[in-house]
């Protein structure tokens, strides 16, 4: 018999074809040629505008809907992606709520900001979709530049040092490029094999050499790169979890929400990805969130959410939070993890409602269970393999300006670097904008 | 409740609001619903000479003009005067008007410009019981070629001897429709006045071309692959006939002369406007061509909900009021100075009134890195640009300074009286009249 959301354990295939189907549609499918007129005719082109200011790459936005409203989106998607190559994923991934179009002046006018984030995908699908690359390079440099990891940072980093005229050898540890791109956003947000299909289409400036399965500190040193090559930019992400430190957190079926994630975006189908009838997750982060609506989105009976400190201070924007609600999953906030029970696999999480005080966060004597057979923990990623010698700031590489790091000739840049918020976007501004000093200091030397 | 019964040269309407000649009064069944829909009046369709009537293009006749969602601004057409028999026509005319006794009928009429062919229509005109007719001298495309049309309507000689020769052979109100496409409108209405015209009616459409098929390097709307300039109507031509019909409402040679005014009504508000600069009632095409004919119900309630809040109770209370407001620019009086004033707590920043006033005008607002928005009065000239390009209405006014203050950017003091031009200073005219 064919299992169902009141299957109990951990078991795939809860649910019918059609539901795996629609529940991993793209979550805000691509606007119509009539739609986007429509949004773009909302932008009043404001001066010096204060989306532009709010979107940390910089994205001449007024400039591009304009482009759009007057019928030329491919021109608008090269205002994009002239700011950021990688806008046609930002455009899927941005928490625009919290950006942009949290700065929009018609969302000051009247709480409804122009639909910037659609308009982006709009002009990014159409010229994509229309094949080529928009970009040409520069006259060879004859400089040679090491990147190591080919998320959104190092992506974006190898692509702008390509147009310069350098020669690019990009690293990556992980079987495929694209880093979180591929490996670790919610699948409903970039379907289709986008990501791939970007870095592909990133990729057609030429210049750049992928070389996979190649991890720094087992497979090259940071030594040999910087031995071979006259610059090295570092964007190896954060490849470590944060540990629970709550009794019994080694017991089976409790997992890293990024591995749980990474192994549901690789999936072929997902009628074969297990998930537990009762899921708890901890953290209240995006990874939280989507561990959560993509557990529920697999057919799990009961999904909840557990933050230890209040609604307001969740990573996860309001935007998500609605989200994960509107697909049933249950938020419960103020409440920490004190054991997870069960004989050999876990079957419910003890937890302590949290206080806040003026020493820190305290736990209460008060305390509850849920029912658990699969736990995912998303309390945060750390640095890890970051090489020797390096100075850090707090756990991440530290950084001065555009990405200089303690050592010369040595960039980071991306979750990896310290400062900046952890968003794609983010990942991208920094990736680039050291792409621009790794150019200049080496000309300058020149 | 305000009173909307219409009397305009003697024809009875429950109100002022007309349909104009043009499709939407082409024949029977499109007038008897505009008339369940509520409209006063009708122009119908205009009528040629019997015979084999006028055939026309079967592609498309209409190019567009549009605003932000689509929202139709101008339209612009290449059709020509009814393509049904005469006979059908009149035959139509008369039952509807037999059906609708208190709506008014007018009939448009266009004919070759000869007496003998004017009389004959008239006659059967005539027979139909209609209030009166419409003489369309207007029509910019297709007839002109004809010899009728605007070919008419440009010639003043031609209008004056064409409206005399149709005063001479109906007991009909005669309308003289005028053509805007001509440099001084008030030439044809003189002529029209002359010739014993009853009233005139205007605009009806300008000359155009809307917009060019960048494939087929070819005007639109394209037939075949060629396209001709057509008639251009809809609320983007408002404005010039506005101008047109208050040239005309204080031209001392037509005082009186009774105006119906079209051009790009839409609602109540427009046909106020029409009717404050001197027109006895409007006359409405392009509109319901958009929306269709349950629009007259905005306007019959607009128009009298802003009658009641007025205290106006019959439409002649405030015909042509605004009249004697319309002077030439060198009466305007230049020791009325204001200023631009943004309301802080209404400003979404959107930075607008600072790209125009600073990239075009006079460099007059101020901007923080907090984006706050200020007006520089010792800058500022009072232009309204700002006010024009913000999107939040009412947010940026202007402030007449009190006579008595001192005008920063000058660093006068403001007179109290009244002062033009044409005894400024700065005027050699003025100077040489000392
Ligand atoms: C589950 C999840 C959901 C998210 N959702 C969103 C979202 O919706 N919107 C948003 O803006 N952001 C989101 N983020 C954050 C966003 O994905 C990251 O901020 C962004 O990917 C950071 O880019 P990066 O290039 O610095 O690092 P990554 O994307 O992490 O890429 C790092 C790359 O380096 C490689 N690497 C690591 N170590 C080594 C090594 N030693 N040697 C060689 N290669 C190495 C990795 O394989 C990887 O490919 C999400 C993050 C997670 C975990
Ligand atoms: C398709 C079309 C056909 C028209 N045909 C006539 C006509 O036969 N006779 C006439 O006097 N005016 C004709 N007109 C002009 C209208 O009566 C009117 O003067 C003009 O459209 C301006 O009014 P509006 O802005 O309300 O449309 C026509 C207009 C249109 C759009
Ligand atoms: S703030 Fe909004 S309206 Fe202004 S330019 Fe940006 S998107 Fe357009
Ligand atoms: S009225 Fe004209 S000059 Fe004055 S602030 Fe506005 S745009 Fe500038
Ligand atoms: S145009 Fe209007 S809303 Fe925009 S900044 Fe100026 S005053 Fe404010």
């Amino acid at each position: 018999m064919a299992n169902t959301p009141l299957t109990p354990g951990i078991v795939s295939g809860r649910l019918g074809a059609e539901q795996y189907r629609d529940n991993f549609a793209d979550k805000a499918p691509p606007l119509t040629p009539h739609e986007a007129a429509v949004a773009a005719d909302r932008c009043y082109f404001c001066h010096d505008a204060p989306c532009v200011t709010a979107c940390p790459t910089a994205i001449d936005i007024p400039l591009f809907i304009r482009e759009i409203a007057t019928g030329a989106p491919r021109a608008a998607a090269r205002t994009i992606f002239a700011q950021n190559i990688l806008g046609g994923m930002c455009a899927r991934v941005c928490p625009t709520e919290q950006l942009c179009e949290q700065s929009c002046v018609r969302e000051t006018a009247e709480g409804k900001p122009v639909a910037i984030g659609r308009l982006q995908r709009f002009a990014t699908d159409t010229l994509m979709a229309a094949g080529g690359h928009p970009f040409t390079r520069a006259a060879p440099t004859g400089r040679r530049i090491a990147v190591v990891g080919a998320g959104p940072a190092g992506l974006a980093c190898a692509h702008r040092l390509a147009m310069k005229g350098h020669e690019v050898t990009l690293f990556d540890a992980r079987p495929k490029p694209g880093g979180l791109n591929e490996y670790g956003i919610a699948a409903y947000k970039t379907v289709g094999g986008f990501a791939q299909a970007e870095v592909d289409w990133l990729l057609g400036i030429g210049g750049i050499s992928l070389r996979n399965g190649m991890a720094l500190g087992r497979d090259i040193t940071l030594d040999g790169l910087r031995a071979e090559h006259d610059a090295v930019f570092l964007a190896i992400g954060l490849a470590g979890v944060n540990a629970l430190r709550a009794e019994g957190e080694d017991k089976a079926h409790v997992r890293d929400a990024v591995d749980f994630i990474a192994e549901l975006r690789q999936a072929e189908d997902l009628s074969k990805i297990a998930v537990g009838r009762n899921v708890v997750v901890i953290g209240g982060g995006m990874t939280a969130v989507d561990a959560a609506v993509q557990s529920k989105l697999l057919g799990a009976e009961t999904v909840t959410m557990v933050y230890r400190r209040s609604r307001a201070a969740m990573g996860a924007s309001e935007a998500e939070q609605n989200l994960a609600a509107s697909k049933g999953v249950r938020i419960v906030t103020g409440a920490a993890p004190l054991r997870i029970l069960g004989e050999g696999a876990v079957e419910a999480v003890e937890f302590a409602y949290t206080k806040e005080t003026a020493s820190g966060l305290e736990l209460s004597e008060e305390t509850f269970r849920l029912r658990a057979d699969q736990v995912f923990k998303a309390i945060g990623q750390q640095l890890e393999g970051a090489p020797e010698g390096l100075a850090l700031s707090g756990r991440k590489i530290a950084v001065t300006g555009p990405g200089r790091t303690s050592l010369p000739g040595v960039w980071a840049g991306g979750d990896c670097a310290a400062g900046g918020d952890d968003l794609t976007v983010t990942a991208v501004a920094e990736g680039r904008d050291a792409a621009e000093d790794i150019h200049a200091t080496l000309m300058g030397e020149g | 409740m305000a009173d909307l019964r219409n009397d305009f040269v003697g024809i009875k309407s429950p109100n002022p609001f007309w349909l104009a000649s043009a499709p939407p009064t082409d024949k029977e069944y499109n007038v008897r619903r505009a008339f369940e829909a509520g409209w006063g009046g009708v122009v119908w369709k205009t009528l040629g000479e019997d015979g084999p009537p006028v055939v026309n293009v079967n592609g498309p006749r209409y190019g567009a003009i549009y605003g932000a969602d689509r929202r139709l601004l101008g339209l612009n057409n290449i059709e020509l005067i009814t393509d049904r028999p005469l006979e059908v026509n009149l035959r139509e005319i008369k039952t509807v008007k037999r059906d609708y006794p208190d709506r008014a009928m007018v009939v448009s009429l266009m004919v070759p410009c000869e007496e003998e062919a004017w009389k004959r229509i008239l006659a059967r005109v005539e027979e139909t019981g209609a209030d009166g007719v419409e003489l369309n001298f207007g029509c910019p495309h297709g007839m002109s070629e004809r010899g009728m049309g605007s070919a008419v309507g440009q010639v003043p000689e031609y209008v004056e001897m064409v409206t005399r020769w149709c005063k001479a052979n109906t007991r009909m109100p005669v309308i003289v429709k005028l053509t805007p496409n001509i440099t001084d409108i008030r030439l044809a209405s003189r002529a029209a006045h002359k010739g014993g015209a009853d009233a005139v009616s205007l605009i009806n459409t300008i000359n155009s071309i809307t917009s060019v098929d960048l494939d087929l390097m070819c005007p639109e709307p394209t037939i075949d692959g060629k396209g001709t300039h057509g008639g251009y109507c809809g609320p983007a031509v408002k404005p010039i006939a506005l101008n047109m019909v208050a040239e005309i409402a204080r031209d001392p040679e037509t005082r009186g002369l009774p105006i119906s005014g079209i051009g790009g009504v839409t609602t109540w508000k427009d046909a106020a406007e029409f009717m404050a600069l001197g027109a006895g009632n409007v006359q409405v095409c392009t509109a319901v061509m958009t929306y269709g004919f349950r629009i007259v119900q905005e306007m019959i309630a607009g128009m009298s909900d802003w009658m009641d809040r007025k205290g106006f109770s019959t439409l002649s209370d405030f015909t042509g009021m605004a009249v004697p407001n319309v002077t030439d620019w060198q009466y305007l009086n230049l020791n009325y100075i204001t200023k631009a004033v943004i309301d802080q707590e209404a400003c979404i920043k959107c930075g607008r009134c600072y790209a125009a006033c600073e990239d075009t005008s006079h460099q007059a607002i101020g901007m923080t890195p907090e984006r706050r928005f200020v007006v520089k009065d010792e800058e500022c000239v009072a232009c309204n640009l700002c006010v024009d390009v913000c999107p939040v209405e009412g947010c940026i006014t202007m402030r007449r300074l009190a006579p008595g203050e001192v005008d920063p950017r000058t660093g006068r003091t403001v007179p109290a009286e009244y002062g033009n031009w044409t005894a400024h200073p700065n005027n050699p005219a003025a100077r040489a009249a000392e």
